[in-house]
């Protein structure tokens, strides 16, 4: 049998987190972890192992291009698709050039994160 | 500040309602703001740094915050938390979004949310304040901009 994809949601807002873990329910994942900070992000990041991130940027303690830097670090075969509201072109750029596979600006529409999450999985 | 950075806050926060809501929000005309407190039940400030420099802030009311909620979610009812959370998020969108506008050198901070009507939000006192009153569906949001 198949294995589910294992996802970690971290973004400082819970309304975001809830709302991403919704809206990607019907795709064969198991959500292993959370976190709303940078510091928990990378903590539960280790202990949990996820295949798949979605990950925000503006954070406490712990930036999430610095988040995203270092769990390339501990497994550079993480797919990791950050989603933030620092939507401009450099950021984007910055964030695929650091190894992020995907880039999704905040707001997002449901039908845009599930296809954004659909071609990660691909 | 002049109407071009205006502007660019208007479309954001038009913006933002349209694609989480689907529904447009309209802009009022923006005021300079004087001493005459604009703060309503749930209040997301955000901090300026880098290029330019100042603070921002969204203020509205729990119902509108509870009926994007439950949008955002699709359930029935949400909880305080859930409010109060949404006001900083919203705060921080708008905020993230103007860097199309002004480059990554327009540094955002994480939001602070205050909740209850404060006397009002402190803001520099040497840079001029401007009010976007914005309104979707029936509810009445502002946004307040002060930047260098």
């Amino acid at each position: 049998m198949k294995e589910k994809v294992k996802l970690m949601i971290v973004d400082d807002s819970a309304i975001i987190r809830q709302a991403i873990h919704k809206h990607l329910k019907d795709f064969d994942i198991d959500v292993v972890g959370t976190a709303e900070d940078g510091k928990v992000a990378l903590e539960v990041f280790e202990k949990t192992n996820p295949d798949v991130v979605t990950l925000d940027i503006t954070m406490p303690e712990i930036d999430g291009l610095t988040v995203l830097e270092e769990m390339l670090k501990i497994n550079q075969n993480v797919k990791i698709m950050v989603v933030t509201a620092l939507s401009d072109k450099s950021t984007g750029l910055k964030a695929i050039k650091l190894g992020a596979k995907s880039f999704l600006p905040k707001p997002f529409t449901p039908e845009k994160l599930r296809s954004s999450f659909e071609r990660l999985l691909d | 500040m002049n109407e071009t950075d205006l502007h660019f806050f208007i479309d954001s926060t038009v913006n933002y309602f349209e694609e989480v809501t689907n529904e447009k929000a309209t802009a009022g005309i923006p005021y300079i703001k004087d001493n005459e407190p604009v703060v309503l039940e749930y209040t997301g400030i955000i901090g300026i740094s880098g290029k330019r420099k100042g603070s921002i802030y969204v203020t509205t009311s729990e119902n509108m915050l509870s009926t994007i909620a439950k949008v955002i979610l699709g359930l029935k009812e949400v909880g305080k938390e859930d409010i109060k959370d949404l006001v900083g998020e919203i705060a921080n969108t708008i905020s993230g979004n103007v860097r199309q506008a002004y480059g990554s050198d327009f540094m955002i901070s994480v939001p602070v949310v205050v909740e209850g009507k404060a006397k009002d939000i402190k803001l520099p006192d040497n840079i001029q304040s401007f009010v976007i009153p914005i309104t979707w569906k029936d509810f009445k949001l502002f946004l307040v901009v002060c930047l260098e």
